[in-house]
């Protein structure tokens, strides 16, 4: 007998901190299972950003930085001009990449910087306790949209592949998505085409992965699966916008 | 021929592996982990065909699969 | 010794590449915007790197990325901009990231004006961004101090982890002869801390993120410990014609400079005058403004602005002599007469005054 699924290399052993059905512990295990197939474990420096994910410094087994809030994408950019031969990527939510960094990543993507980037959008504010994100539906409750997201007090939801797919600088965008094995297999293979852009020094690539947050979406791991099939997807549709 | 192993200290009891499975071997346990979750486990190995759709899923790599 | 005639903001650049920095994360400002242009076009004929970033935000976090791979780099802004960089500043602090920070202080506060300012001593010397940490912070009074400072300030960088703040005024403006001297057998510091990629080693992390308050205090235990050595070891001063002083004027940058033509003016009238400049303006010169103002009657601090390195000259010498405050602010700028006006009445002042003993 072969062991034909076990824990890559480049997660380090620290147990997950995330929440019972957070897909974040898909989708750390996703970028990681692809750092070793391609076999980037020593040459990847990941940038954490701040959200749920801000210890995801401690997760993989590679360099990493802490970035500050939003600004990934510069700190990664100052990092792969210094040192291009590396592979560097960005791991942020919704927050850091939608509503605080909104400058940095249209810039990175604008001027192609031949980073990575993993953007995990579930629609809501998490590490902060459930608060609205640029994500969140119309209509979506949140601890500020008591009520749920009206339009003229709260504006409406942001699809960010699609903002930076008007842009000449990134070769790859993508959204996927992970609630079920068909899907989880669709996300690795976008993910691995994102490393292998940079590894083949082709500019600028994201992939949007939508997310459950089941303890600020107050349902259980199962239910969350439903709410991204029949709320997120019609909203973020999947697929590859640019390649 | 398959086998599947769980790692029941790292369980958090989602059930994202027991709605994957195309068989229907997994089920939570009635005893509680160290983290006071219902684990996750597998009593009919001989079911298994190893597709690793559980593990797959699980976000805490609590599952380790063999064929 | 052949010179050249160079903008401050442009010697600065050269005096950066010349230290070995090849990278450059900026956005244009006035009065530093010569800066960013001179290094546009010749870092990439050095093999560097120039980057205009979209804000002073996004420079400064590019600042962050290059620095934690080991690398030299710098950014510059000007007063507003140097504001948008405070909370990267802190997280260079935290994370301990060597670079080089030029600011060209304008008039302030807001938008305020273009003309030269150092309004920003405050901002620079205690902390304009979260928690407890300090900078470097050298203050040139010439162009070619700018140069000298700026490799020194690399230097400092790197033997500490800190950020070293090059706080100038009207220098960035001002054209002088200047001789940029590259060292050819400088060799850069080994970074062992740095991110290259884990190959052969163990991976770094580079983060100021301690959610463990006792970690945390630890960390600001270290920070301290590095600060009170570099408060040790690396003040600089200069003392022009202090040592019998009656009247020390305290001035950092360019009003030092017009102070010394001033002090100049009224020594030729029989006014026992001289100038007190501190170069480090974190670590403040204790020491050194203890010893020039040793027989001085009177401290006289100037600046342009509306007084805030006048209250690190107090704290220095305890009140032990009393510290008057002469500035200009808003951009413009005091004249030597506007400078010994003051000390001549400062003088008049005290010479009424009879010493204590004299009184018995």
């Amino acid at each position: 007998m072969q062991v034909v699924f076990e824990r890559p290399k480049s997660l380090t052993d620290m147990k997950f901190s995330y929440c019972p059905g957070c897909h974040h512990g898909i989708i750390h295990r996703l970028v990681a299972e692809t750092i070793d197939d391609l076999g980037l474990q020593e040459k990847t420096i990941a940038v954490a950003s701040v959200g749920c994910s801000v210890f995801s410094f401690n997760y993989f087994d590679t360099d990493a930085i802490q970035a500050a809030h939003g600004r990934a994408p510069a700190v990664a950019t100052g990092i792969k001009r210094a040192r291009p031969e590396n592979i560097v990527f960005t791991y942020q939510g919704d927050g850091d990449l939608a509503a605080i960094g909104t400058a940095e990543i249209v810039h990175a993507a604008a001027r192609g910087e031949n980073i990575t980037v993993i953007f995990v959008n579930n629609a809501i504010y998490g590490m902060t306790g459930g608060q609205m994100a640029p994500t969140t539906l119309v209509g979506q409750e949140s601890t500020t949209t008591p009520g749920g997201r009206r339009p003229l007090a709260a504006g409406y939801p942001v699809r960010v592949c699609e903002l930076l797919n008007t842009l000449e600088g990134p070769s790859y965008l993508a959204r996927v998505s992970v609630h079920d094995p068909k899907h989880v297999k669709e996300a690795k293979n976008a993910i691995k085409e994102a490393f292998r852009a940079q590894a083949e020094g082709r500019g600028f690539a994201l992939v949007e992965v939508l997310s459950a947050c089941p303890t600020n979406w107050k349902m259980d791991p199962l239910e969350s699966l439903d709410w991204i099939t029949e709320k997120m997807i019609p909203e973020y549709p999947l697929g590859v916008f640019k390649k | 021929m398959a086998k599947v192993s769980f790692a029941e200290e790292l369980c958090k009891g989602c059930e994202l592996c027991r709605k994957a499975c195309p068989k229907g071997i997994i089920e939570m346990g009635e005893h509680i982990n160290a983290m006071g979750y219902r684990p996750a486990r597998v009593e009919q190995q001989k079911q298994c065909i190893g597709c690793a759709f559980c593990a797959m899923m699980c976000p805490d790599l609590v599952i380790r699969v063999e064929r | 010794m052949s010179k050249i005639l160079m903008n401050g903001n442009e010697a600065i650049g050269e005096a950066a590449i010349a230290a070995g920095c090849r990278y450059f994360f900026g956005y244009p400002i006035t009065p530093q915007s010569e800066l960013p242009e001179y290094l546009s076009k010749r870092l990439p004929q050095v093999g560097g790197i120039f980057l205009q970033a979209e804000s002073e935000i996004a420079a400064i976090n590019m600042v962050i990325g290059a620095a934690s791979t080991g690398a030299r780099v710098m950014t510059g802004s000007s007063s507003p901009g140097i504001s948008l960089k405070q909370e990267g500043i802190s997280y260079l602090a935290g994370c301990e990231l060597p670079c080089l920070i030029v600011n060209i202080m304008r008039g302030g506060p807001g938008l305020g004006g273009i003309q030269p300012s150092q309004a920003d001593y405050f901002q620079a010397t205690k902390g304009g961004g979260h928690g407890d940490y300090r900078n470097i912070v050298l203050a040139p009074a010439s162009v070619q101090e700018a140069v000298d400072l700026v490799q020194e300030g690399f230097e400092l960088a790197d033997r500490y982890r800190m950020v070293v703040m090059i706080l100038g005024d009207i220098v960035g403006q001002l054209k002088e002869p200047v001789h940029i001297s590259v060292d050819p057998a400088r060799k850069l510091p080994e970074k062992p801390w740095a991110l290259t990629g884990k190959e052969g080693r163990k991976k770094n992390i580079i983060s100021s993120l301690y959610l463990e308050p006792d970690k945390l205090e630890q960390l600001n235990h270290k920070l301290q410990k590095k600060y009170t050595e570099i408060k040790e070891k690396e003040t600089r001063a200069e003392n022009y014609r202090t040592e019998d002083a009656d009247i020390v004027v305290a001035a950092y940058g360019m009003p030092a400079r017009i102070a010394k033509e001033a002090v100049d003016k009224a020594r030729a009238g029989g006014i026992k005058a001289g100038v007190f400049r501190p170069i480090t303006l974190w670590p403040f010169p204790e020491k050194e403004l203890n010893e020039a103002a040793g027989s001085a009657r009177k401290i006289l601090t100037v600046e342009m602005s509306m007084g805030q390195m006048v209250e690190d000259v107090r704290l220095a010498v305890k009140d032990r002599i009393p510290v008057d405050f002469y500035g200009r602010t808003g951009g413009m700028v005091p004249t030597a007469l506007d400078i010994y006006t003051e000390i001549k009445r400062i003088n008049e002042e005290i010479m009424e005054v009879k010493p204590y003993a004299s009184c018995i």
